[in-house]
């Protein structure tokens, strides 16, 4: 059990298409009477089983809404599952999407303090790491002005350098890389390569193979929820490219 | 140095590792509020006077031969009202106003309705400021029980903050919360003797505000202290800390259990 650093066992997560619409009292009265309330269920992920060990890093593949989000979201404990067990035994960075939890109204400075906090470090954690987060980003001369300023790039430059100021037991990164440009790019993929020979766990989205082969060890494809395969990262790619040409 | 989340996650005392994240959210709220506009921080000030003076204007006519010294006792139930409200308010769309950050980011939920309870606090504490501008204008004395404050504003802020995640919740899943909670709210202030003498009531409404309604026994606390200079009844006391307690503990608890379905619906 403890050999594991993330162990999913049956893993489902039910969304109620039905329910996601209802939102005020009349729609919930008029649905209650027609019955339609609970029978629109969407199965995001079928029992879905992934034992990760330490130090691993794993790609997830699969097409537009195979539930590879969402299965990132169950492990980073924004998603509980609606059955089976999600257990997790270590610290998680979870970037989603980069610059969640910046607030545009707000100068870069404060936002540090802000989306630090939110991912959980003490005030002097920040404040210890401030300036190398501040060069990491390269953003030193727009520090004092509002985000809502920034391009999308510099936002994920933010996002990304806050987040990854700390070395989690396991780092969670969905697409993230898509953003910034070339030069950003490969610093954030030395970053992730550094957490990786320090012992960080890796659980990685992308659709670009050739990252998920440079960057991973092990990949897991889904497809409408289900697992498809799971393998060492070349295979698992090589197969998901083989099938999405036919 | 590690990330919080060790643990099993959800639990209500999660709070306090995020301690500071909820130093961060207020002084956001507290910038954010003020920042661009000229007089900033003044303003916690000058619009509860504006809006005491305005209420003075119309209602003096109708109590002042009642109520001694008026200006201070119809400000003492304004701001209190005005924490409490304002702060549910703010606090009900705690969650849905940061539908995208709790969509991508595991976080304490309960950090955001807690915090706007608390930079509301923050601003009623400033917003004192009127008062003390009021008694002193007024020739008024002070008393020492004045220095009780801090207790009425913590059962008050107790009680905003249970019934801020009780709402909160709500609102996640009923939009109409806010639209019924506004006339709510509406009702609550005719109720809470904030311009008239509770006993200009009939004696079965006189007892219904005074015992139902939370916001007219902090009202009352505060008067006490801070308008006639006596100490709150035991009484009042009791019922003011009973409420408070009653409205935390439920709101925790409907919070807690609730918060897992939270992502569907946001």
């Amino acid at each position: 059990m403890e050999d594991y650093i993330i162990d999913l066992k049956n893993v489902t997560v039910r969304f109620n298409k039905a329910n996601m619409k209802v939102d005020n009292l009349k729609e919930y009265v008029v649905r209650l009477l027609r019955r339609q309330l609970l029978f629109q269920e969407f199965i995001a992920l079928d029992n879905i089983n992934l034992q990760i060990k330490k130090g691993e890093a794993w790609g997830l593949v699969g097409t537009n809404g195979a539930g590879k989000s969402t299965l990132l979201k169950v492990v980073s404990r924004i998603i509980k599952p609606y059955k089976g067990t999600a257990a997790i035994n270590g610290s998680v960075a979870a970037l989603i999407e980069l610059g969640a939890g910046i607030d545009p109204n707000l100068t870069a400075r404060e936002n540090i303090y802000l989306n630090g906090t939110i991912l959980g470090y003490k005030k002097e954690f920040i404040e210890e790491k401030f300036d190398e987060i501040v060069e990491f980003s390269e953003l030193k001369d727009f520090l004092d002005s509002p985000v809502k300023n920034f391009s999308s790039g510099m936002k994920a430059r933010l996002g990304f350098s806050v987040a990854t100021s700390v070395q989690p037991d396991i780092l969670i990164a969905d697409e993230i890389l898509s953003v910034g440009d070339i030069k950003f790019k490969k610093k954030c993929t030395k970053r992730m390569r550094t957490m990786l020979d320090n012992g960080t766990t890796l659980l990685y989205v992308s659709h670009n193979m050739n990252s998920i082969k440079k960057l991973c060890d092990k990949a897991l494809w889904i497809d409408k929820g289900k697992p498809v395969m799971i393998g060492s990262a070349t295979e698992v790619c090589d197969a998901y490219i083989e099938k999405m040409k036919s | 140095m590690t990330l919080v989340r060790k643990d099993k996650s959800g639990g209500f005392l999660e709070i306090f590792r995020y301690k500071d994240l909820l130093i961060q959210l207020v002084t956001r709220d507290l910038k954010l509020k003020y920042r661009r506009s000229v007089l900033g921080y003044v303003w916690s000030i000058l619009n509860p006077l504006l809006v005491m003076i305005v209420m003075y204007v119309v209602f003096s006519k109708l109590f002042d031969r009642n109520i001694p010294n008026f200006p201070v006792y119809l400000l003492i139930g304004r701001t209190m009202y005005d924490f409490v409200i304002g702060a549910t308010n703010k606090a009900m769309d705690g969650i849905t106003s940061n539908a995208s950050l709790l969509k991508k980011t595991y976080v304490s939920k309960f950090m955001f309705p807690l915090s706007k309870v608390t930079s509301g606090m923050v601003d009623y504490v400033l917003s004192l400021g009127a008062l003390l501008i009021v008694l002193i204008f007024t020739g008024s004395p002070f008393y020492w029980t004045m220095l009780l404050f801090p207790i009425v504003t913590l059962e008050a802020y107790i009680f905003a903050c249970g019934l801020g995640f009780i709402l909160a919740q709500m609102h996640v899943f009923f939009r109409d919360t806010r639209y019924i909670y506004h006339a709510f709210t509406t009702m609550w202030m005719y109720a809470s003797a904030i311009f008239y003498p509770v006993d200009i009531l009939p004696e079965w409404m006189r007892l219904i505000v005074e015992y139902f309604n939370p916001v007219y026994i902090y009202i009352k606390q505060f008067r006490d202290i801070a308008y006639s200079g006596c100490l709150p009844s035991l009484e009042n006391i009791i019922l003011g800390i009973g409420y408070a307690a009653l409205f935390f503990f439920l709101g925790v608890i409907i919070f807690r259990d609730k918060q897992d379905k939270f992502i569907l619906y946001i």
